[in-house]
């Protein structure tokens, strides 16, 4: 579903990723983990198509597309949803009034009719309650005055209305204290299933205590240096990240 | 080249007119068309060297000689109705080329208390009437095309709100221009007076009624006295190829609130000047302002409040959205007289560009003579958000679906205060549609 293969990628002329290889299959939980500078955030965006991303080599496939020729846009309605790390604050553009265009825009993308407000509203109603969330969320600024919990369960629910194939979650533990963590996760597993694929970035193992992964990879200098079961997960957070900086050249990938 | 037609062309007109414009001949009113006649012609039409003139030349006005507009012209009924707002219930007095039509205006209902008229039927049937308001808020001429107005005065709307009295509808002036043909000057003198204690809106609006050029010279002189409120909105919307003078003087009495919101839609070259004298204490003003401005547009908002006394609160704030190679001026000019301590004034000029080649010049300027007061200002010109732009294509807007939303978004608040909402709504509207037209919001 996902396949990316030797992706190599610069950011203000300084290279990030440097021959990153992933493989991500339908309905699949991957968590990629590395200290901070390892280039998390960097795959989540390049991923996204956010510009002064540059990618200098490899590839990205997406249902066997290359996603690296579409716009953002593009990459949206294809069905790749990015959760930011800092979700932007939109004064003056209602929730509602986003996602309503945005859901529309999808669906026309895939030759369906667009929901009527009525439609709409039902849904929004019904995946609010996925992340707690109370109806004048919709009503308010894209995130505007949103405390940082409430502007990660927004992107949960933005997530939860969009559906897509393939959704990225960077850093989405952030900031959050145990129970908005647990609302989070418990929004992400309730949209798991056979036809999203779930990619988590994090420096963590906390979140995936929540949202238990298929896979966890660990990312040292632009590259996956290692692969593993959640066990790998629970493993980093016992030695820490020391091992994979020191060892990152010789490393084996392994799973 | 071609011949600029100064003031000396509009002198003439006047002199030609004069005996045939309305109570002609009852001094007063001679008098002071004549010392306003006098001043445009001592001053002539204002031209870059004068500051306040600056970064708007007048030449696209002089390169044509407007003919003053003639009563009596037709407009279709059609086109009223076509232009009301959807959902609006007023009071509408309808001015065809500046000329009062009461065939198409509707006072129906009205309430005691509330005097809604032509200016020309009351100078013709009541003049001691109008005697004491006209010009009392204007005081000196500023500019030649207010002047100009001044020598012309004749026609265009008289509101009166008793003491006390709080009017349930707001008042409509309908000012259709273009309605002669083409290249026609249309001149309204409009005289809003609110009473001790009363309460009214009034929303005063500018369309074409066809797509030709023309030039419209319309001055409102409103007085709200102890206690009273009053809302002032006013929108120019006619047509892209017009032009437009005008302006708002404002006299505010004794714990007397009055609000003003100044919408310009369209224009070739829309030039408006406020000035909001608090006259005693505790008076209020709050004034908004919203432009748009695209193609080759040029839009220039000229603001001027003097605090004359203590305790008085001003609230500014001016948004403008640009593109293509349009050009804005916002001068904000806030005097604080002597002894008016404890004044409280707050200006705020934000603008947004949405192409290289538009271009804003802001100039706040305050002037404080008094050593007790809270005045700020602020004045910003920039880009839409990128880091925002990205966020909504992420989640599948396209470049113009997301430009056009943050413009959108930029431009509401200043409406979001707006009633009636029936108003607001038919403006958003508005601005929506001129969003869709235009072309950089797609880079």
């Amino acid at each position: 579903m996902l396949s990316i293969k030797g992706l190599h990628a610069k950011v203000d002329d300084r290279p990030i990723l440097r021959g990153l290889d992933l493989e991500v299959g339908p309905g699949e939980v991957h968590a990629i983990m590395g200290p901070n500078g390892s280039g998390k955030s960097t795959l989540a965006n390049v991923i996204a198509g956010r510009d002064g991303y540059e990618v200098t080599g490899g590839s990205v496939r997406f249902f066997g597309r290359s996603l690296l020729s579409l716009t953002p846009e593009e990459r949206a309605r294809e069905g790749v949803f990015l959760a930011f790390q800092y979700p932007v604050e939109i004064p003056g553009v209602s929730n509602v009034a986003m996602l309503k265009e945005a859901v529309n825009a999808l669906r026309k993308h895939r030759g369906e009719p667009g929901l009527d407000a009525m439609d709409f509203l039902k849904l929004a109603r019904e995946r609010l309650k996925l992340v707690e969330m109370k109806e004048e969320f919709l009503y308010r600024s894209v995130n505007e005055g949103f405390s940082g919990g409430e502007k990660k369960r927004n992107e949960i629910f933005q997530l939860a209305m969009l559906e897509p194939r393939l959704a990225i979650l960077d850093e989405t533990d952030s900031g959050l204290d145990i129970d908005a963590l647990k609302v989070v996760a418990g929004g992400v597993n309730a949209m798991r299933g056979s036809a999203r694929s779930i990619v988590l970035v994090t420096h963590y193992q906390r979140l995936l205590e929540h949202i238990v992964p298929d896979w966890v990879h660990v990312l040292a200098d632009g590259r996956i240096v290692r692969s593993g079961d959640k066990e790998l997960a629970v493993e980093l957070e016992q030695q820490g990240y020391g091992w994979v900086n020191s060892g990152a050249d010789q490393a084996v990938e392994v799973g | 080249m071609r011949t600029a037609h100064d003031a000396s062309t509009y002198v003439a007109a006047q002199r030609d007119a004069a005996a045939d414009l309305p109570a002609a001949g009852r001094r007063w009113l001679d008098q002071c068309r004549s010392a306003a006649l006098a001043q445009l012609e001592l001053t002539g039409l204002p031209d870059q060297s004068n500051e306040d003139w600056k970064y708007t030349p007048i030449r696209p006005i002089t390169r044509e000689a407007f003919a003053p507009a003639q009563a009596g012209s037709d407009c279709p009924r059609q086109f009223v109705v076509a232009s009301t707002i959807p959902n609006l219930d007023s009071y509408r007095l309808v001015f065809v080329d500046g000329f009062w039509s009461p065939a198409l205006s509707h006072l129906d209902d009205l309430p005691a208390g509330v005097t809604l008229a032509g200016l020309g039927q009351m100078l013709d049937n009541d003049p001691a009437r109008i005697e004491p308001w006209l010009g009392s808020a204007l005081g000196s001429e500023p500019h030649g095309f207010i002047a100009m107005n001044s020598s012309f005065v004749g026609d265009g709307a008289v509101v009166e709100i008793n003491a006390g009295v709080v009017l349930d509808k707001p008042v409509e002036l309908l000012f259709v221009s273009g309605c002669g043909g083409s290249g026609r000057l249309s001149l309204p003198r409009n005289l809003v007076v609110a009473h001790s204690g009363s309460q009214a809106t009034v929303i005063e609006r500018h369309v074409s009624l066809l797509e030709n050029r023309s030039l419209s010279n319309s001055v409102s002189e409103v007085i709200v006295e102890s206690d009273a409120r009053l809302t002032h909105h006013a929108v120019q919307q006619e047509s892209p190829r017009s032009f437009h003078v005008g302006g708002l003087f404002v006299r505010v009495g004794r714990c007397a609130e009055f609000r003003s919101t100044t919408v310009t839609l369209d224009g070739a070259l829309v030039r408006r000047d406020a000035l909001i004298n608090l006259d005693d204490e505790q008076a209020q003003a709050r004034l908004d302002g919203l432009y748009l401005a695209f193609g080759r547009s040029h839009v220039d908002n000229h603001t001027h409040v003097v605090h004359h006394a203590p305790n008085g609160v001003s609230r500014e704030h001016y948004k403008g959205v640009l593109g293509d190679r349009a050009r804005a001026v916002f001068h904000g000019r806030i005097v604080v007289q002597p002894g008016a301590q404890q004044t409280d004034s707050q200006q705020r000029n934000q603008n947004l560009l949405l192409s290289r080649d538009a271009e804003v010049d802001s100039k706040p300027q305050l002037e404080i003579y008094a050593d007790n007061v809270k005045c700020t200002h602020g004045a910003t010109v920039g880009q839409l958000d990128e880091g925002a732009i990205f966020y909504l294509r992420s989640r599948g807007l396209d470049q113009v679906q997301a430009r056009r939303a943050l413009t959108r978004a930029f431009a509401a608040d200043v409406l979001e205060r707006m009633v009636p909402t029936a108003l607001r709504s038919y403006l958003e509207q508005q601005v929506n549609d001129r969003m869709q037209a235009v072309s950089e919001i797609e880079r």
